[in-house]
This record gives structure tokens, sequence and C-alpha cells, in this order.
């Protein structure tokens, strides 16, 4: 078979993949929005026990990892190739960041008995359980999310190092950085919903 | 690129030197790929149709015979799972429409032929674990093919392990639905605009919007299903705050829609067969392309109506209610231009023709009465009866199955290359139809008279219903086994078809049957439309 | 490796635009948690969920390029997130009126 690249196509691709994990996310907003309003104040109840600072660091960390993969894309497009590495190594860093960040927090809040299934929680109002059942899914679901997106950066980092993905050919590390950004975008929602709604 | 036509077997041949099992299984090839599907389809629907045989066996008189009430639970729900997510919603699209959409474009394969590859290895690995799910465990899943909660949390048997095969096969038909957008968006050949498009990819086209929209929120939900057995969360256990409606909710948020992703690859089919047969071009083809968009669109608005017994707010019965009326309006357009297409048509009935006017009548059947069911005041009689056991049936079996049998009878002598026996074919024809209207239609007295559906045991008064409707079972059996095995005898042994036996326009036909690998020998440029038979011969 | 270029079409954004956006996007990350220690009732949610939409369409618009794509990519952006916006709402058509 004849090796076509469809740049366009590519991008067309991940647009619609970028699509169904928004629909995926979507179905446990649906939920949140739902509950919330059927227990406001429980909700609100279970927000104060989030820490903002954490939740904030974490914000500012995945924003300037959307912007440091951002510049990798100028970069590479400029030619700059070393920039470009050392930016997308930047934003693996932050993502791990992120994730010890996130592990410091769950840890703390199993340490206080809130984990799914818990003891402590089953004696909660039924508003406040699901708080912490969504808290868990969503955040969960998107700390996964952050996984998947740095494993495919530091992939393609390494095809940019080997000179695979270059200044003319950046569909890829574009596309990686598409799912970057979701993994950002869905953040940008999920620290209000449940750090600041108390 | 002589290399694609060995023997006159284009694709099927094997390159030298690469030819067994690894040539098919590993192959990029969309025809390739195409096939594979078709054969775990077929397979899957015998799977799925000795359950249901065995279903109408047990039925065919009151009292406990046959099976025992776990092993008929287990038995409609597996019955369900097979036919739906694994025959029904990857039949046409996936297999078809694979080996078709690249050839109706004129493109060499799909945008993304490895994804394509790969979401067929998603179909099987959730196929496995659909099968494994039955043997392990405690015992097979009990719940319907709808998993509802609470029951589906607090049930012993394999439900885990079969929300994950079910996930694994929503995420293969996303992959598809996506490959389909991109391919129609940046692959057609030149001259091929969108008012050039065969109706078959407008409707693919529609259906992949679907599967890419849709499909992800039945992924999120019956992975929370999993989440729920496993860890707990609550978040449908009313015990703990939790609502099972909203289950219910995002359940038929893709399930409603995913009836579209069954039905509208049919319509398209019809749509493609009926100008051809009628040696007329199609009558409204802006209309007919639209309505495919707008019941994707008006589709995903009604899912509710599935739920107007469960204790929904009035409001929302009122709303979802007046929602699925609008659904009839796209359907009810298609049909009155497939009747407008055949009128004043040179007709010849051909098996592909009357299996198309199978599907309209099935469907108009299917249709009308879930309008019954569309408005709350009727559907609180006739909820959770054999009424809707007969709808379902009349609409996905009539529909879609007759739709996929037209499709067969069409496009299996380009495909292979070979004719069947076109005598056998409209006899076999007639005993499904005869079968499939036995079977199904007393269902709907049943259903009225107040027969509930999925139970395992029912009053002596609904006996001869179920008798006839038994009966008609083994009917449509016979019809099917003649069916396929004409088909099969067709693909193997029949008289050479000739690249366009039919005289259609459409560009599948203009190369040669079976297609080489790489589709063309030289890049089509299309300069008309797909239903302009002027030049174009029928061979007899 | 020509169809790449063609399609790229505009210039790649400059490192000190995008660093603008950087700097919007802590500014409303500050604004936000601010905000949220004044005491507005339900507006609350609403003036949290409006920062978040606004920094996702600086995340969307800009980050990920979506003012430099063409139409179709553009629409269907909209399509998705309206596919979205009426499954939450006609949701609340039973959750909200439920008695």
């Amino acid at each position: 078979m004849t090796e076509h690249r469809d740049y366009a196509g590519g991008k067309l691709g991940m647009w619609l993949f970028l699509f169904t994990e928004i629909l995926l996310f979507g179905g446990l907003f649906l939920l949140y929005a739902a509950y919330l309003h059927r227990y406001p104040a429980d909700f609100n109840a279970g927000g104060k026990q989030l820490d903002v600072v954490l939740g904030a660091a974490n914000t500012v960390i995945l924003i300037t990892s959307s912007f440091t993969v951002a510049a990798s894309i100028t970069a590479l497009r400029l030619g700059e190739t070393t920039r470009c590495l050392w930016l997308l190594a930047a934003t693996v860093a932050l993502a791990l960041g992120f994730l010890v960040n996130k592990f410091f927090e769950w840890s703390a809040k199993f340490g206080h008995g809130i984990y799914p299934g818990s003891e402590h929680l089953m004696r909660l109002p039924p508003g406040e359980n699901l708080f912490f059942g969504l808290y868990y899914a969503m955040t969960g679901l998107h700390g996964l999310h952050v996984l998947i997106g740095a494993t495919l950066l530091t992939v393609t980092a390494a095809l940019v190092r080997r000179g695979r993905v270059t200044q003319g050919n950046f569909g890829l590390l574009e596309n990686a950085g598409l799912y970057w950004h979701l993994v950002d975008l869905v953040w940008i929602f999920l620290f209000p919903l449940f750090y600041l709604i108390a | 690129m002589d290399h694609g036509n060995v023997d006159g077997l284009g694709f099927l041949a094997s390159a030298p030197g690469r030819g067994g099992l690894l040539s098919w299984i590993g192959s990029t090839d969309h025809k390739r790929i195409g096939l594979l599907y078709m054969g775990c389809i077929v397979f899957m629907f015998f799977c799925g149709s000795i359950l249901g045989m065995i279903l109408r066996l047990k039925l065919m008189t009151p009292g406990s015979t046959l099976v025992g009430p776990q092993t008929y639970n287990a038995m409609f729900t597996l019955h369900g799972v097979i036919m739906i997510f694994l025959v029904v919603i990857p039949s046409i699209p996936a297999s078809l429409g694979n080996i078709l959409l690249p050839l109706q474009i004129g493109a060499e394969d799909v945008s993304f032929p490895r994804l394509n590859l790969f979401s067929w290895w998603l179909y099987v690995l959730g196929a496995v674990l659909a099968l494994v799910s039955i043997f392990t465990g405690t015992g097979a899943p009990d719940t319907g093919w709808t998993f509802y909660v609470p029951f589906s949390e607090r049930t012993t048997t394999n439900v885990s392990m079969a929300v994950t095969a079910v996930t694994i096969l929503g995420f293969s038909s996303i992959l598809t639905g996506l490959n389909f957008v991109t391919t129609i968006h940046r692959l057609r050949a030149p001259g091929m605009t969108w008012t050039r498009l065969p109706l078959f990819v407008w409707s693919l086209y529609a259906t992949a919007w679907i599967q890419v929209l849709a499909t992800p929120i039945l992924g999120i939900t019956l992975a929370l299903v999993f989440a729920e057995r496993v860890l707990h969360l609550g978040l449908f256990d009313p015990g703990r705050g939790g609502d099972p409606l909203l289950y219910q909710h995002l359940f038929w948020i893709y399930s409603h829609p995913a009836v579209y992703i069954m039905v509208l690859p049919a319509m398209g089919v019809i749509s493609d067969i009926i100008p051809v047969f009628a040696r007329k071009n199609i009558f409204g083809y802006k209309m007919i392309a639209f309505s495919s968009l707008a019941i994707a669109f008006a589709g995903s608005l009604v899912w509710a109506h599935h739920m107007f017994t469960s204790g929904m707010s009035d409001t929302a019965v009122l709303v979802f209610s007046f929602l699925t009326f609008i659904v009839a309006i796209p359907s009810a357009i298609k049909v009155f231009n497939w009747v407008s297409t055949l009128y004043k048509g040179s007709i010849s009935v051909d098996p592909p023709l009357l299996f198309s006017l199978g599907f309209i009548f099935m469907f108009s059947v299917g249709g009308l009465t879930g309008l019954v069911q569309g408005s709350a005041g009727t559907d609180i009689h006739v909820h959770d009866t054999y009424f809707i056991v007969g709808h379902f049936h009349y609409v996905i079996f009539g529909g879609t199955g007759l739709g996929l049998f037209a499709a067969l009878h069409f496009w299996l002598p380009k495909i292979f290359g070979r004719m069947y026996d076109k005598t056998v074919a409209k006899l076999s024809f007639w005993i499904i139809l005869a079968g499939m209207n036995l079977l199904y239609f007393p269902m709907f007295i049943l259903g009225l008279e107040g027969l509930p559906r999925r139970y395992y045991d029912y009053l002596p008064k609904y006996a001869h219903g179920q008798m006839l409707s038994t009966v008609g079972s083994w009917i449509l059996a016979v019809g099917l086994v003649m069916m396929f095995a004409n088909l099969y005898r067709g693909i193997r042994r029949g008289p050479l078809a000739g690249d366009n036996p039919w005289g259609a326009a459409t560009l599948e036909w203009t190369t040669s049957s079976p297609p080489p690998a790489d589709n063309f020998a030289t890049e089509p440029v299309v300069t008309r439309g797909p239903y302009d038979f002027r030049g174009v011969a029928r061979r007899d | 490796m020509s169809d790449a270029q063609n399609d790229a079409g505009s210039h790649p954004l400059s490192y000190r635009f995008l660093a603008g956006i950087w700097a919007a996007l802590l500014a409303l990350t500050a604004l936000t948690i601010s905000v949220a220690r004044v005491d507005l009732g339900f507006f609350n949610v609403v003036v949290a969920l409006g920062i978040a939409s606004l920094k996702s369409a600086l995340v969307i618009f800009f980050f990920m390029h979506l003012k430099y794509e063409n139409r179709t990519i553009k629409t269907m952006v909209l399509v998705a997130f309206v596919v979205l916006a009426i499954c939450i709402g006609l949701t609340f058509s039973d959750v909200g009126f439920r008695r």
C-alpha cells in the first residue's frame, strides 16, 4: 500500500476523538448536575472538606503544561528542535507533578476514612456520599487521562528526537497537544465544581 | 497495479508468498476487514438466533418447560446482548459499510486503515469476553440487555464481565464511526461532491456521527455500573442517595440513538437499491440525505420515551412524548420518497428489490406501532408487554435484518464476483417474510391483551398466540437457512456475475468484481450523480 | 509533506502570544478563587462556571488553534457541545420537575 499522509484528515480524526472524550466526561457532568440540583447543601459541605490550595496548585500546573505543549509546537515549526524537546520534557514533568499532588490529596482523604464504599461515607448524609463518589469517579478518570496524555507526549518526544516528527511533519505533535489540552479543559471545569462550590 | 487481480480474484487473492490466516486478520484492506466483520456477524447472528429459537420453544406452552427460570433469564439477556451489540449495531456499517464506503466515494481505503483493523480486534475481544461471561463467574448475566440498576449492581451473576465486553464493543463502534466521518470528508474522488454521494454513504455519515457522539455515554455508564459493583461508589444506589432513574437516562441517551445506528444504514441500502430496479433517478435525493441527518439529530432528543412508566416527572413525559413524534417525520419522508421512486418506474423484481420492499412493509408496521408507544397515554397500557417485543422486532429484524439481506443480495456479486440462484433467493424471501409476520404479529395482540414481556410463565389464555408465534419462528428459521445456503453456494460456485450485473450507476460497479486490492485501476473522476442511469445497461 | 504545509495554513503562534494566553488563564484562576470566597448563593455556581467557560474558550480557540481552523471543524465542535448541552438540559426536564 502506498504511504500517504493526510495532515488535515489526521487532525479531523483527532478532533472527533476528542468529542468522544468530551461526551465520556459529559455523562459524569450530567450526574454531577442532577445531584447538585438535588443536594445543594450536602455538596457544599463536601466541597468544604477538599483542599483549595492543592486544587489551585494543580490548576496552575495544568495550565502551565498546556502553555508549554502549545509552545513546543511553535518551537518545532520554527525548527528549534532542542527547545521543543525541553518544552515537552517540562510538560511531562508537570504532568507527573500533577499526579504526585493528586496522590497526596487522595491519600489524605483515604486517611480520613473517605474512600469509595467506606464506613465513614456510609454514615454521611446521602448528598455528601454522592459528592465523594463523583469526586473519585471524575478525578480518577481525569487522572487516568493525565497518565495517558503524559505517555503520549513522551512517545511523541522520542519521535521528535529521532527525527520522525519534524518541522515539515508535525501532525503527531499537534494531535498529542490537542489531547493534552483536552485534559486541561476537563480540569478547568472539575476544579470549580469540586473545590470552589463550597 | 496489476498485482490486485490474480486469476480474477481481486482482493480475495493473496499477494504471492503472503497467504494464510494472517493475511486476513492482519490486513488493513477495508474490504478484507469488512469481510472479517461479516463472518463474525453471521456467526453471532447464528448464535443469537439459536437462543431466540430455544426461548420461543420454551414459551410455546404455558408452565415450566424445557429450561428453568434462571436459565431463561440468562438466555433472553444473552439473546439481547448478542443480537444488539454483536450483530445489529455493527451489522451493516462495519461489514458492508467498510467494504463499500471507499468504493462508493472512489477512495483507495478508509482514512485510518490500521485503526480500522484495531477496531475489528476490539470487536473480537468484546465478543470473546461476552461469550466467556456466560461460562465463568457465578452464572450468565440475567439482567436483560439493558443492565438496569439497582438489580445489575446486586445480582451475583457475571454482569461485571458483560458490561466490560459491551464497553469495549462500544469503543470498536466509536472508532469505526470516527474513521467513516474522516473518510467521507477527506477522501472523496475528484468530482464526488456532497450531492453526488450515494445515499448509502449519506446514511453511513449520519450513523457515524451517532456512533461518535452517543456511544461514549454508554461507555461511561457501563463503566460506572462496573465501578458500582467493584468499588461501591453508590452513584445509582437509592439506599445511599443515588437515583436509579439517572442510570436509565444515561443508558437511553445512548441506546435510543443506537436504534438509529441500527436502522439508518439499512435505509441507506434501500435508497441505493430501489432506483436501480426501477431504472429511475431517486425521488427527492436531497430530502432523503437531509432526513438521515434529521433522524440522527432528532433521534438524540427522544430517549426518555423508554421511561414513561419509570416515575419521571410529568413535564419530562410531556416533553419526550412530543419530541418522539418529530422523529416520525423524517422517517416518513424516506418511505414516501421510496414509493415515489417506484411510481412509473421500469421495475424488475429481483431479490434485492424484493427484500427492500419487505423492509418498507415491515419497517412501516414497526414504525407505526412505535407511535402507539410514543404517545404517553397509550404507552402506559402497552409498556413492558409483548407489544414492545413485537414492535422492536418488526423494526430491527424486519427493518435492519431485511435491509442487511437486501444488501447482501445486491452487493455479494460485486464482492465475490459470483451470482447466487435468484429463484431460490426469491422463494427464501417469501418464507422469511411469512415466518417473521407469523412470529411477531401475534405479539401485538398478546401485548394488548396484557401479557408482560420477559416473564417465565403465562396464563393459559395466551397459549394460542404463543403457539402461533413459535410456529412462526420455525418457518423463519427454514427461510434463513435456505437464504444463507443459497448465498454461500452462490459465492462458492455460482456463475460469474460480471462487473455490473444490475446496471447500477454508483462507482463501485465501475471496477471489477471482485474489486482489485487498491479498488480502482485508475483514480475515478466523477461527472454525474449516483442514480443517473443514462448509458448504463443491465447485464441480461 | 507539501500537503502538510498547504493545509497548515497560518504561521505558528508566537511564544509571546501563547504566554499572554497563559497569563490570562492564570489571572482567571485567581479571579475564580477569590470570587468563590464571597457568598453569592446560587450565583457562585453561575460565576464559577462562567469563568470556567471563558478559560476553556481561551484554551480551545488559541492553544487548540480552533480560531484558525476551517469552518467544518468549528461547526463540528459546536455540534458536540450542543449535543452535550441538550443531553443535560433535557434530563433536567425530569430531575428539575420531579415531585
